[in-house]
């Protein structure tokens, strides 16, 4: 009998070993970045718009000695750090709010939609007009940019409990708070861990946005200081180091999730 | 006095493009289960029989008629009524022994108290080696089994169950059977139970009520007369297979008339 012939890698459903995915994910970041240096090499770009590859790593760490980096990133850690939990908070209540009342579902989540579809862009200017240039107008950026996202992924968390956990709370006598705290935020939690993960990736957008446009510290601000003078490699080198702190933060939410929501597992 | 009384219940569904007309589920449903005793509902799907169930356990509400247990008017849900349900509604957070634990914490027992009668519920359907199993790591008939001993655990004066084992493959389902009828007779409880496996009803009951449909009603009532304890040998019975043929016969009627 004829052998079912191998599936070659790029087949559909074909399955790629655990050290062959790592392998394929290196491999494209190293095609990155050789791509890079070789227009670098090849003196088709200038430098001062695409500084090469090791001139951005020297840049940063110059910038990483004297200690501006990391007080850039305090700053802006600190921003998404309150602005977030502001959103996240202010959201996961409105959220329980729609997805277990009809009446506030009907109040609120049309409303959210419509506000959802405005730029958050268009909403900056009249932050500063508001709060200023404050810390307080980077909060209300990052809120304004995740809360209403959050609402209505929060809602559709919540909606997504069996509605049998609740009859089951119910013909237990628990009251409806008892239903929310011990009976729907559990099972809803690991959604809501997953809508915080997502939403967390946007709040570095926003927070980076806002510091564009006012500010006077943070990894936002750098990079607009940076570009008044012409420091491509601090422009760009900044923008590597938002992508890899949002790959870490990810990473993390990811891991601790894997631990929180174990008992999903099968063994 | 009887355990549980309905005298005419009607039910209506909204129903057409706007809401404003009104369907009927349940048309004067009159019926009266005894203490200890053990009924099921069997009817074809959409006969109301899960409804009715639904409006005996207050977790929908009803247009009219009376509703009572032990003389009392059914106003809503309590822990006066336990439910078992069709999909499997152990919480996936907690152990099987959690899961216990959180039925009788919510319905005011210490967590002393709650903790000895987890273990002892858990014990009655077999379980007590899987006590710290999450539900992920349990079968799907080990799951029932600890949804059982959750609503026995409480003292429910009334045991509802919807199609508590619908989900379950035949060979798991016929344990299941003989552990419940096996429970039942050891606890006495009251059991309303819903079926469409009419060798179910006429295995683990007393009485069978079979409904019929658009309206529902309650169409005939069967005595179940076949001796107890209920063994695998009660299904040999000849007196079984009659019975279960009469009553499936009086469903197939029933569906044929629509």
């Amino acid at each position: 009998m004829a052998k079912p012939r191998k599936k070659s890698l790029f087949s559909m459903q074909a399955d790629v070993s655990p050290g062959g995915y790592i392998t394929i994910s290196a491999c494209a970041f190293i095609l990155f970045f050789a791509l890079w240096w070789g227009i670098n090499a090849s003196g088709f770009v200038r430098p001062i718009f695409l500084p090469s590859p090791a001139a951005i790593l020297t840049r940063l760490a110059t910038l990483a000695a004297d200690g501006t980096l990391l007080a850039d990133i305090a700053s802006s850690s600190y921003r998404i750090g309150v602005g977030f939990a502001l959103a996240s908070v202010s959201a996961l209540a409105v959220g329980v709010l729609i997805g277990n009342y009809r009446f506030w579902d009907a109040a609120i989540e049309p409303f959210l939609d419509f506000i959802r579809y405005m730029p958050v862009v268009a909403f900056v200017p009249l932050t500063i007009l508001w709060t200023g240039t404050s810390d307080t107008q980077k909060f209300l950026v990052i809120w304004i940019g995740t809360f209403f996202q959050q609402a209505l992924m929060f809602m559709d968390n919540i909606k997504r409990v069996p509605p049998d956990f609740i009859g089951l709370g119910r013909t237990l006598g628990l009251s409806d708070y008892r239903i929310v705290t011990k009976i729907i935020l559990p099972s809803a939690a690991p959604q809501i861990w997953d809508t915080l993960r997502v939403s967390l990736g946007w709040a570095w957008t926003w927070v980076v946005l806002a510091e564009l446009v006012a500010a006077n510290s943070g990894l936002g601000y750098r990079i607009t200081v940076a570009q008044r003078y012409f420091q491509t490699d601090t422009v760009i080198g900044y923008i590597v180091v938002l992508g890899l702190l949002g790959l870490i933060s990810d990473q993390i939410m990811k891991f601790a999730g894997k631990r929180m929501f174990r008992y999903g597992e099968k063994h | 006095m009887d355990k549980l009384l309905i005298r005419d219940l009607i039910k209506t569904f909204p129903a057409g493009r706007a809401g404003r007309e009104r369907v009927t589920v349940l048309d004067k449903v009159s019926l009266s289960i005894r203490q200890n005793e053990f009924v099921s509902l069997v009817g074809a799907s959409g006969c109301g029989k899960s409804t009715l169930l639904s409006i005996i356990a207050g977790l929908q509400s009803f247009d009219d008629g009376d509703l009572k247990v032990d003389g009392g008017d059914i106003t809503g849900p309590g822990p006066d009524r336990g439910v078992v349900f069709q999909s499997y509604t152990l919480l996936p957070w907690l152990t099987a022994r959690r899961n216990v634990e959180f039925a009788l914490t919510a319905t005011g027992h210490s967590a002393a108290e709650s903790s000895e009668l987890a273990m002892a519920q858990l014990r009655l359907v077999g379980l007590e080696q899987f006590a710290d199993r999450y539900p992920a790591q349990l079968s799907g008939g080990m799951k029932q089994r600890v949804a059982i001993a959750r609503a026995l655990s409480y003292k429910p004066k009334l045991l509802l169950m919807d199609e508590p084992f619908g989900a379950l493959d035949a060979l798991t389902r016929v344990q299941m059977q003989e552990l419940l009828t096996e429970v039942w007779e050891r606890e006495r409880l009251t059991v309303i139970f819903v079926t469409h496996d009419v060798e179910e009803a006429v295995f683990l009951s007393d009485r069978i009520f079979v409904m019929s449909s658009n309206p529902g009603r309650i169409k005939t009532v069967y005595d179940v007369a076949l001796p107890r304890p209920r063994t695998p040998e009660t299904h040999r019975l000849p007196e079984f297979a009659a019975l279960q043929a009469d009553v499936l016969r009086s469903i197939r009627a029933e569906m044929r008339d629509r």
